[in-house]
């Protein structure tokens, strides 16, 4: 394909190599293949969408407001059957996740950004976050059952109920750490220097810096992280399997906002799912069920996840 | 000048130089409440390892191996712990995840990095995105009610042997490719000598998959039994469909990367878009792409619920040679112990073989990562 | 520094007053003697193991402009930077020698860096306004010093000095983003005023501005050096002889046998000296522009 120009057939060449320009059946080829790579892809995203709107239907469509109030029952057509129990778990542990990881993951990200000298300790910190982040989900419900569970340390199974919304929410808490850490660490990175020389330059304290320059600055980039790992603690189903969210019969449904209800037994939306799903096998009225409590899921996490992609494509259109 | 010798009559003191106490002590107080943020990830990490390595190490002790030596199967209530059987189908799951992820992945990333312009990019990403956060319960559920059904349940003999052979000669053609350029630069004298030892491991390595591969293929064909219910090819569709984002996302990064220049020196040699693609920017970009794969393939090992839910199996599983049949994974059987009725209060080691498993994952994964990582800082290096 | 625990303790200036420091009684000034701000003596910085600069010893004399010249990676701006402790916030610098700010010890342990900053304020070479209002922008520094009660003076008379009030006075509160480039550096002129400094340190205040905002800029630094000392940096040979009253210039040592390459002061003169009949052959080849 390079016309060498020093060569004698030069002319001939550059001729030969538009005229196989102009068919270059190959490149098109190319092209397409890449273009289905991704139709198929997005094909699939719709198909999915589209089945689960399609399969939600006759329990959204004609029983909307008891489904989202009913509870877990052993046959689909028990007209009690409901979501209201895993939307109390999902609502507390999406509470608990916001309560202990937000501030930790942030206080961690401004410490190892802003404070922590550049030596090993710190940078095994970081690769050490970095590899958490990594760690698959259902081994935080490992950590969670020995930890909230069995009483192993401290006794800390007296506190949470053992399992409970509450322990799920430490756990998935535990779980979106790294991840808080991670993308509060790339906002605070972002953060002009000369912000931060300003603010020094008329004798501020480096809280104050981080107070009064870098917070403001990067709050959109961490409001983004936190509404990804938001949207990931909510649909996140592995690690509360692991420590014991109930699938089968959970006989209480306290109101949505009963703190009281926090240390007893639990269930979420996704473990709902999950047992619906698994439960269509014998009761081919679960399928719609599952798909119901997949759309409300759904609703819930692709609006955390389309306002985090929104806000950040917004402030990064505005900042260049 | 220098020597004006003059003490000058506004002095000041230290004392003059110094903050009020109430900010200073406030400096401190915040400085150590952040060092115990960070060091609360510092003791997550601990007390992963720590809960692991403890019920793991009863587990490895209290097994009476030879007891079940040889058996194969997870069949926690017989104490049957096969661990082999898991990991098989850990590896099949996540094999097929990659014949899906693989190509639809980097496809999507070349198409996006090298030809889509501003305002399909602008749509296309964000679709992506949106795939990404789709929990991986909802794929477990259309994984066992559509893809099942509607994929793999037609998949006959003769299919899943014209698949097998396409999806092998691929391999085979890009190991070739791979191959024939780390040959090129020996010839050319260009590689580092002491890389030598790794291309040809890397090379026989290759074939060894490429023949144990193709053998496994011919199995599975001659034993072939189809399904349209719950299976590990289910799953493992399921799992690819998760992780085509991640693939898609790094690579892109990594091809993001590689300098325009390149691209039009390429470009100015006479070269057309596919050749710039295909033989500057993914060579240029080739440790992302390796790094995009690997986490790819640690992420699908480490997936749970679609293979709990559209695997096929309950609690217990026999031995799976063939992606049509159920099976549990290594996480779907960790899943399933916990969820199970005689769950994580079991009697005998059902609790201690969790950790076990658990702990494998673990390390499987973490040194995944290790290694993607540093493909993804060879990148940085050479750009 | 024994100087300092015998020194006369002197009634602070109150905050954005309008300068003119009060002498101590019986200690008038002498005409032929000036008053030092600073003293550096053997001063070299380190960043990590590379010395910057190497062996600078020069005085500040009060009141007065003083130029920082010389070609680019001398180490100018690292200089300037050693007298407000600006150089504290980067990790690996390391500054050496000593620097007296009138008559203590800059880096004695126990003065605090956030004082020193607030008593020695800085202005930089691209206009650095914070994301918030005209308001704001000059009420940070004495926000964040505490004070609450009296801004709406201080945010005046900093904006009057920085000859900036008349243009912005109906919209105080509107974004600093909003300014233009000369407004933005008056703006930071007057943020670095508000907080009561004696001494302003500029590192290329005016090379992001056109010649019209220049010339304000300068015109600025005349009118209110009775009030500050000021250091500055600059590229232009013009503007340093048109402004300052002392001109110190530096240029890098190349080593080619140990591949160094250090920042030294070549000399320190009045301005007419310098560019007149400088004592270096060095300083004399780079002002006449036959060099760098
Ligand atoms: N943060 C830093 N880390 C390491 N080296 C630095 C740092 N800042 C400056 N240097 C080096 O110190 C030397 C002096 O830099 P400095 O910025 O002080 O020069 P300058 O005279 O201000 O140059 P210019 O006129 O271009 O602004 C240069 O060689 C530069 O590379
Ligand atoms: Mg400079």
């Amino acid at each position: 394909m390079i016309s060498r120009l020093s060569d004698d057939r030069s002319r001939a060449a550059i001729a030969a190599s538009i005229e196989r320009r102009r068919g270059d059946t190959r490149g098109l080829l190319f092209k397409t293949v890449l273009q289905m790579c991704l139709l198929i892809t997005l094909a699939l995203l719709a198909v999915l969408l589209v089945t689960v709107a399609l399969d939600s239907t006759d329990q959204i469509g004609t029983r909307l407001w008891d489904f989202l109030q009913g509870t877990l029952r052993s046959r689909s057509t028990d007209e009690r059957l409901g979501l209201h129990q895993g939307m109390y778990g999902s609502l507390w542990i999406a509470i608990i996740v916001a309560v202990l990881a937000f501030p930790v993951g942030i206080g961690a990200a401004v410490y190892l950004e802003e404070y922590a000298p550049r030596n090993r300790f710190t940078s095994f910190i970081e690769v050490n976050i970095r590899n958490l982040a990594g760690v698959p989900s259902v081994v935080y419900g490992l950590v969670g059952l020995a930890l909230l569970l069995n009483g192993q340390i401290f006794g800390l199974d007296r506190f949470t109920g053992g399992s409970s919304a509450l322990s799920g929410g430490i756990t998935l808490a535990i779980l979106v750490l790294p991840i808080v850490v991670i993308t509060s660490g790339e906002a605070f990175r972002a953060v002009p220097i000369e912000l931060r020389e300003g603010a020094y330059g008329v004798g501020a304290t480096k809280w104050e810096v981080i107070r009064t320059q870098v917070l403001p600055y990067a709050a959109p980039g961490i409001l983004t992280g936190t509404l990804l790992s938001m949207a990931r603690a909510v649909g996140e189903a592995a690690p509360l399997i692991l420590v014991g969210a109930i699938s089968g019969r959970l006989g209480d449904n306290p109101g949505l906002f009963d703190i009281g209800a926090l240390t007893d037994q639990f269930t979420a939306l996704p473990i709902v799912i999950t047992s619906w799903t698994v439960q269509s096998g014998r009761d081919g009225g679960f399928t719609a069920a599952a798909a119901a409590a997949i759309v409300v899921l759904l609703v819930f996490v692709l609006m955390m996840n389309s306002a985090a992609i929104l806000l950040r494509n917004r402030f990064e259109k505005k900042r260049g | 000048m220098t020597d004006t010798s003059v003490v000058h009559p506004d002095q000041l003191t230290v004392d003059q130089l110094q903050i009020a106490p109430s900010r200073r002590y406030r400096e401190v107080i915040i400085r150590y409440t952040l060092v115990v943020a960070a060091l609360v990830s510092v003791l997550v990490s601990t007390l992963i390892v720590w809960s692991l390595l403890r019920e793991a190490w009863t587990f490895i002790t209290g097994v009476v191996w030879a007891d079940t030596w040889g058996q194969r199967g997870w069949f926690p209530r017989r104490g049957l712990y096969d661990i082999p059987t898991i990991v098989v189908a850990s590896l099949i799951v996540t094999g097929i995840a990659m014949v899906v992820a693989g190509p639809l992945g980097l496809g999507a990333a070349v198409y996006l990095s090298e030809y889509a312009n501003r305002r399909v990019r602008s749509w296309l990403k964000p679709a992506l995105e949106i795939l990404a956060g789709i929990p991986s319960v909802v794929l477990g559920f259309f994984a066992l009610t559509w893809i099942a059904p509607n994929i793999v349940g037609h998949i006959g003999r003769t299919t899943f042997l014209v698949l097998g052979a396409v999806i092998l000669l691929g391999y085979a053609a890009i190991s070739a490719g791979l191959a024939r350029t780390k040959i090129k630069q020996y010839r050319e004298g260009t590689a580092d000598p002491s890389a030598r030892i790794g291309a040809v491991a890397s090379i026989a390595m290759l074939v060894v998959v490429f023949v144990l591969a193709g053998a496994w293929t011919l199995n599975v064909w001659l034993e072939f039994v189809p399904n349209n219910a719950g299976s590990l090819a289910a799953a493992g569709i399921g799992v690819g469909i998760l992780t085509i984002p991640l693939v898609a996302s790094i690579s892109e990064d990594a091809m993001a990367a590689v300098p325009d220049s390149l691209r039009e020196a390429s470009a100015g040699l006479g070269a057309r878009k596919m050749t710039t693609a295909s033989s500057v920017v993914l060579p240029a970009a080739i440790s992302g792409i390796v790094a995009a794969f690997i986490v790819a393939v640690s992420r699908a090992i480490g997936e749970t619920m679609v293979v709990f839910m559209a695997g096929g199996a309950a609690d217990a599983a026999r031995f799976a040679d063939s992606p049509m049949e159920g099976g549990l994974t290594m996480t779907a059987a960790m899943a399933s112990l916990a969820s199970g009725t005689d769950s994580v209060v079991g009697e005998g080691l059902t609790f201690q073989s969790l950790y076990f498993v658990g702990l494998l994952l673990f390390l499987i994964t973490l040194s995944l990562n290790i290694i993607a990582s540093r493909f993804v800082s060879k990148v940085r290096e050479a750009y | 520094m024994s100087m300092t625990d015998e020194a006369p303790r002197l009634i602070e200036r109150p905050v954005a007053a309008s300068g003119e420091a009060t002498p101590a009684p019986g200690m008038a000034p002498l005409a032929t003697e000036r008053d030092v701000v600073f003293q550096s003596q053997d001063v070299s910085v380190y960043y990590g193991s590379f010395r910057a600069v190497r062996d600078v010893t020069f005085d500040v004399p009060k009141n007065e402009i003083m130029a920082l010249i010389g070609p680019s990676g001398c180490g100018k701006s690292t200089v300037l930077r050693c007298y407000n402790r600006m150089n504290d916030l980067i990790e690996n610098a390391r500054v050496t020698g000593s620097i007296t700010y009138r008559g203590t010890d800059l880096y004695d342990e126990r003065v605090d860096p956030v004082e020193v900053r607030r008593r020695i304020g800085m202005v930089f070479q691209k206009p650095n306004p914070f994301p918030k209002s005209i308001y704001d922008n000059v009420a940070y520094g004495p926000r964040v010093a505490g004070q609450k009660k009296g801004l709406d003076d201080i945010v005046e008379n900093s904006l009057r000095k920085a000859a900036l009030w008349e243009e912005v006075n109906d919209r105080l509160n509107d974004s600093a983003l909003g300014l233009s480039g000369g407004q933005q550096q008056r703006l930071c002129i007057a943020r670095a005023i508000a907080v009561g400094p004696d001494v302003l340190l500029m590192d290329e205040p005016c090379s992001a501005l056109d010649p019209i905002a220049t010339a304000r800029i300068e015109d600025l630094m005349q009118e209110i050096k009775q009030d500050y000392t000021i250091m500055i940096v600059t590229h232009n040979m013009q503007q340093a002889a048109r402004v300052s009253d002392t001109t110190a210039f530096f240029t890098a040592d190349v080593r080619s046998e140990n591949d160094t390459r250090t920042g030294i002061l070549v000399e320190v003169d009045t301005t007419q000296k310098i560019f007149s009949n400088p004592s270096d052959e060095r300083t004399e080849n780079y002002v006449t522009g036959r060099f760098g």
